[in-house]
């Protein structure tokens, strides 16, 4: 079994909701990148996002354009990337999702993209870019490997659309919660819980929500409704100033005590 | 050709862009292409382009470039000459009134020359839209006459200080923004680039370029067609508009012109066609300046509009086809036909379509006086005085 499902199955069976945290692999440079990456997965994180760094995010708001940006300087490449998740693989079993732009997939070759991130122990992977109507490019390298495509949902997409963008997803499904780029934002959104059960209308896979999710609060609040909270500008401003580990127990706290 | 029903031109094209795009992308892919089968809003479109922009552009005899150089016969498409001083009008147009017809009432666009931006600006004042323009910083110092330009026209100019703080970082830091305003704005790209509709909208709204100069050829020469057609390419879109004309006439060579920058082989250009490799950039896959790794790599031109890393994909599918011929033209070549065309026609150019001059100067010898070359002068110089002033200046103080 997949490990993100096998992860859905045990924070069911367990009552829980999930922790997904989303770091730049790299940022600031591949040593501490991997440090702040064990820091994280020891402090309660359920499943990792690991940026691939890139030139150009137009996904991303400022803090991980400039993690993207340091992680490019100190030498980062996918090939590292996929060196680094070896390395975390050999001590950790959570799940791990390589999140990144698709030029830097499609340059790499996506069939050898896919064997190299199986063999390293990625379990699925998210091409920020690539929407549902571009998927066959990699589709088929990832399904013969075993990795999930996760797939986007946003507050634009319609309901019909949902539908046929859900049809063939795996793994979970990535709810971009504001209509705007990765970053901080004041609040979450009220109407989640509605926006929430349309999705679960047309899916039986579990639904992270993420963008804009800041602190504890905000968590607690999204996983009242969700099945799991994402996490990431704000870990990354947080691993930065050397309290990466606070954030992740007060987010772990506040998830877990949202549903209790 | 016309790109298939998900926006791909053989290899090249598509829609490569987050969920949260995919609706508005669609939405505008439907409208427009009503819009495209609507007589009244054609009817309109070529109303404004008449009395608004002063189409048609005439297609200019330059007897003077054509002594000169001593070869084939020389016209010029005289796009300098339409309001707002380009081509980049007759596009904005057409995209202002799609974006009115799906009820948006503001605009946003990316500019690199500013000529884009001004272009987007003016539209908006004349629809009665708001106005937001993202343009790099270094642009907005190389090409200041036209930030004030914008400004005075109602716009908002943002400054993107990411990246190469030119036209890549904004239209990534448009691209951006629009995710955010999705609802209420459209982006008005003014390029042939970016995903699906906009490579082949942005085309057909500049297709009248090639159209006209066509017709006049026709009319000018009893019946003929030109030997070759040159256009300058960075994005793609007046060459693109030209071509797109006479892309069935295929005794009618077609020459686009990149720029070469200090030279392809010091990897100081802006010649995807020429010096790039595969890949996706803005929504599209063409061919981009990036590493191995396909980490995009900053272009260089003296031309901030031709300053860009990518292309747009109908060019990428026209080089792989063989239907069109690109090549490359270094910023030294493209001052000297600046001042070429400045002295021997009193036309300033664009550096952008003094490119195109330049590598028309090449071929002219190539082609007797019994053949003849239209080259697409895509817009007027008056920008970029400040940025040939210095370079005079730094030369003359080198020496």
């Amino acid at each position: 079994m997949n490990r993100i499902d096998a992860k859905w199955k045990a924070l069911r069976e367990a009552g829980r909701k999930g922790f997904v945290a989303f770091l730049t692999a790299g940022d600031p440079d591949i040593k501490q990148s991997e440090a702040d990456i064990r820091l994280a997965l020891d402090n309660g994180v359920d499943i990792l996002e690991l940026g691939v760094p890139f030139s150009d995010p137009t996904a991303d708001g400022p803090v991980i354009q400039a993690a993207s940006l340091r992680a490019l300087e100190s030498g980062m490449n996918l090939e590292q990337v996929l060196d680094l998740v070896r390395r975390i693989r050999q001590d950790y079993d959570q799940p791990i999702v390589l999140f990144g732009y698709v030029n830097l997939f499609f340059r790499y070759g996506y069939e050898r993209l896919a064997r190299d991130a199986a063999a390293a122990g990625v379990d699925g992977i998210l091409v920020v870019d690539l929407p549902y109507e571009e998927r066959g490019e990699i589709a088929a390298a990832l399904a013969a490997h075993g990795l999930h495509r996760i797939a986007l949902a946003a507050p634009t997409t319609s309901k019909e659309r949902l539908g046929m963008i859900l049809s063939d997803a795996a793994g979970f499904v990535y709810y971009i919660m504001v209509t705007g780029v990765t970053g901080a934002r004041q609040s979450v959104r009220e109407d989640l819980q509605e926006r929430l059960a349309v999705l679960h209308a047309v899916t039986d896979l579990p639904i992270a929500v993420g963008f804009g999710v800041t602190n504890g609060e905000q968590a607690a609040a999204v996983a009242a409704s969700a099945d799991a909270v994402v996490v990431g500008s704000a870990l990354i401003t947080a691993a930065r100033a050397g309290r990466l580990g606070d954030l992740v127990q007060d987010i772990r706290g506040s998830i877990d005590r949202a549903v209790s | 050709m016309d790109a298939n029903q998900s926006g791909h031109f053989g290899d090249f094209g598509g829609r490569y862009v987050a969920e949260t795009l995919m609706p508005v992308l669609t939405e505008i892919d439907k409208a427009y292409a009503e819009a495209s089968n609507d007589p009244a809003f054609q009817a309109e479109f070529a109303d404004l382009l008449e009395h608004y922009v002063g189409r048609p552009s005439p297609l200019y005899f330059a007897k003077r470039l054509t002594e000169a150089w001593g070869g084939a016969r020389i016209y010029l498409k005289r796009e300098d000459l339409n309001h707002t001083g380009a081509h980049k009008i007759n596009n904005t147009i057409g995209q202002a009134l799609l974006a009115r017809r799906m009820g948006r009432r503001k605009l946003m666009a990316e500019t690199g020359a500013g000529q884009h931006g001004v272009a987007t600006a003016t539209a908006a004042a004349l629809f009665g839209m708001e106005c937001k323009v993202y343009m790099g910083a270094e642009d907005i110092v190389r090409q200041a006459p036209n930030v004030r330009r914008m400004e005075l026209l109602g716009a908002q100019v943002h400054s993107v200080e990411s990246g190469t703080r030119t036209l890549k970082d904004a239209m990534s830091e448009a691209l951006r923004a629009w995710v955010a305003e999705v609802e209420d704005t459209f982006y008005v790209i003014g390029s042939a680039a970016g995903p699906h509709p906009y490579p082949t909208m942005v085309r057909d709204f500049q297709r009248m370029v090639g159209d006209e100069s066509r017709r006049q050829f026709l009319g000018i020469s009893g019946g003929r067609l030109p030997d070759v057609v040159l256009a300058c390419v960075g994005g793609g879109s007046n060459a693109a508009g030209m071509f797109a004309a006479f892309e069935q006439d295929t005794d009618v060579k077609l020459i686009g012109v990149e720029a070469a920058g200090y030279g392809i082989s010091t990897g100081k250009h802006a010649a995807s066609i020429a010096g790039g490799q595969i890949g996706i950039l803005h929504g599209s896959k063409s061919y981009v300046l990036q590493s191995e790794e396909g980490q995009i790599q900053n272009a260089h031109s003296v031309s901030a509009g031709l300053d860009y890393p990518g292309v747009g994909p109908e060019h990428a599918f026209w080089a792989q086809t063989g239907r069109v011929a690109y090549h490359a033209v270094t910023d030294e070549e493209a001052l000297e036909a600046f001042f070429t065309v400045t002295r021997l026609e009193g036309i300033i150019p664009a550096l952008e379509s003094a490119h195109a001059v330049a590598e028309a100067q090449k071929l002219a010898q190539e082609y007797g006086a019994d053949k003849s070359i239209v080259i697409n002068l895509s817009g007027r110089g008056d920008k970029d005085m400040e940025t040939v002033l210095r370079i005079m200046k730094e030369r003359h103080e080198s020496h």
